[in-house]
């Protein structure tokens, strides 16, 4: 039904130049100073521009692709992607050779060029990185793959220009799912939504017939988890993305909810609640065993998985009021964490498993921060009238999450969306979608 | 001088505190116009009847799922009601503030409704006729962001389910 994901890729590594190059660029802190990069429109030759209009209805698929790649790179914060009108050099010309000067002329310390063609329905791509202050090349790939994957390709030159230079692997050729909003408050209809990274692409995979919440992908396939009221039922929901088949997820008697997939894909753990006491299970997805992972008066939900599948950390309240724990995935040897004033919910892992995100309610204010597994180390990130549920950017180095705004004594002004943060606090940025959104959840990376 | 000010402060901090604690223990406090005790709606603004003298909904403080004096008058109505119409069964639904994160909301809101259902039983309603649904903060009868709309979306309300 959704053949969204059925890609084939044609990846060649022409080459990787390992050799100590000048620039690099230090993610861990926050930059405040982005390397100027410039990205020269991929070459296209007059009959491939024929072909293209033919095939894309896009006469220069190469400056498009380009356009992908800039966009890509200024959203990070870590590039600043230079006015093309300065460019002295010709897209071709640049692509066999760059004259070095030129590009160090208008302060660019990094150059991507390229071209592509399309022929006998194929569309194929070559690009370099050059490191101008070195004066060499830095990379160069070609792809082969079918016309209508353009952006992805404009998706993969950002990943692997990002990987080059900050040495961990990009973030661009992913998607979200998310829960598109329209109608009044009181009356909200809600749909499951996927969308690129950059907010193209998006297509709606449920009707809003019924109430949907809280989708996640599987880091491992293209399926994803949520919750849906079908028929007044809110039970947790398998959707495999690319057939569009669904199924309930376990055979529980009241509502399941907050679900999540294990690191490994294999296990849905998520929250079952029954005669006012919610509870942390996990299904088995191949032979279906059900199991019970906490077992308390309290109200257990949120739960996530540690990256390596030994430690879960969960919401709970426990203590009286909501508060963010760590237990070893069989449910033993459970540890408050969160000692901070306030409320703290939605805990989530990091992918690269050094820390835990969440979401803190202190004062009449919502915040989006990020501690140790240990709950050491708080850092709060973004302050806001109401913001809650971050997912990582499989990288983890990016925070995605939505946030309301306040409604006055009529109702009026009430709006969600999506926005992302990096992790040093910096780079605050609305994430564009087609609706009011919420409940965003990051893909993994498609492609390697 | 230094000494002094924060001898000052300290103090203004326990009379404030004196009067705080005053305050939440009494639970007398009426606010916005008499519509909301402590944090806990107790208008007629949003309330519909099963039947002549039968509220449908009771109200809940911020976080809670204690059921007030009033919460337990209205139900004990309730009970004697489906007593008395013994083939309707009912469906309690939970509801939440907008101000708490979605997942923990969910949970909330299914203990408020079985908050409810639990004291239907103890008037004597058999479990059988009386099924819950929490809608967390999905559901909302009022769409304003302060302390009064808040306080009336925080509610079980008991339904028809036949």
């Amino acid at each position: 039904m959704f053949r969204i994901f059925n890609l084939t890729f044609f990846v060649i590594l022409l080459s990787i130049t390992k050799a100590n190059s000048l620039i690099e660029i230090d993610i861990t802190r926050g930059n405040l100073d982005p390397l100027p990069i410039a990205v020269s429109p991929l070459f296209q030759d007059d009959n491939s521009k024929k072909n293209s209009k033919n095939e894309l209805k896009i006469e220069n698929v190469g400056s498009e692709i380009s356009s992908v790649v800039e966009n890509n790179l200024k959203t990070s914060g870590l590039f600043n992607p230079l006015s093309k009108e300065a460019f002295l050099q010709k897209p071709d010309i640049a692509h066999l050779k760059p004259r070095f000067e030129d590009w160090a002329l208008i302060k660019a310390q990094a150059l991507i060029t390229g071209k592509v063609k399309i022929e006998n329905k194929k569309l194929k791509v070559e690009f370099r990185l050059w490191d101008i202050l070195a004066g060499r090349e830095m990379m160069a790939l070609a792809f082969t793959t079918v016309p209508s994957n353009w952006r992805r390709v404009g998706h993969i030159i950002s990943d692997k220009v990002y990987e080059r230079l900050t040495g961990e692997k990009g973030y661009f050729d992913t998607r979200i799912i998310y829960v598109s909003e329209e109608g009044a408050k009181t009356a909200r209809v809600k749909k499951l939504a996927i969308m690129d990274q950059d907010g193209f692409n998006t297509k709606y995979l449920t009707l809003g017939n019924e109430l949907v919440l809280t989708p996640r992908f599987n880091p491992t396939s293209q399926m994803v988890t949520y919750l849906s009221y079908f028929k007044n039922l809110p039970r947790v929901y398998l959707l495999d993305i690319e057939t569009g088949t669904q199924e309930v997820v376990g055979d529980f008697p009241g509502m399941t909810f907050a679900p999540r997939f294990s690191p490994d894909g294999k296990k849905i753990i998520m929250s079952f609640a029954k005669d006012g006491n919610s509870d942390i299970y996990t299904m088995d997805l191949e032979n279906r065993i059900v199991e019970r992972i906490t077992n308390h008066p309290s109200i257990d939900t949120s739960p996530s998985y540690s990256p390596d599948n030994k430690f879960i950390t969960f919401n709970s309240d426990r203590s009286g009021f909501q508060q963010i724990y760590v237990m070893k995935s069989d449910g033993s040897n459970v540890k408050r964490i969160s000692f901070g004033k306030g409320l703290y919910g939605t805990p989530v892992w990091s992918p690269r498993g050094d820390l835990i995100a969440f979401t803190k309610l202190h004062n009449g204010k919502f915040y989006i921060g990020v501690m140790r597994t240990d709950g050491s180390g708080e850092r709060l990130l973004t302050e806001n009238y109401y913001q809650e549920a971050p997912s990582w950017s499989p990288n983890g180095r990016v925070l995605i999450f939505y946030r309301e705004t306040k409604s006055n004594d009529k109702g009026e002004g009430f709006s969600a969306k999506l926005w992302s943060i990096d992790l040093t606090g910096y780079n605050e940025r609305q994430v564009q979608t087609e609706t009011d959104a919420s409940d965003p959840s990051w893909s993994s990376l498609l492609s390697n | 001088m230094n000494f002094k000010k924060s001898f000052r402060n300290t103090f203004l901090v326990i009379l404030l505190s004196l009067i705080v604690s005053a305050c939440a223990t009494k639970k007398t406090t009426t606010t916005v116009e008499g519509q909301m005790q402590g944090d806990v709606y107790t208008g007629t603004d949003t309330v519909k009847y099963l039947a002549d003298g039968v509220p449908d909904r009771v109200f809940f403080a911020t976080n809670e799922s204690i059921l007030t004096t009033k919460s337990r008058d209205t139900l004990r109505k309730q009970a004697n009601w489906l007593r008395e119409n013994s083939s309707i069964n009912v469906v309690v639904e939970g509801h939440a503030d907008e101000r708490g994160t979605r997942e923990y909301n969910l949970a909330l809101g299914e203990r408020r409704a079985n908050a409810a259902k639990d004291y239907l039983i103890t008037y004597g309603i058999s479990a059988d006729r009386i099924s819950v649904i929490s809608y967390g903060k999905e559901r909302p009868v009022d769409s304003g962001s302060n302390p009064l709309s808040w306080s009336k979306n925080r509610r079980s309300v008991t339904v028809k389910a036949n």
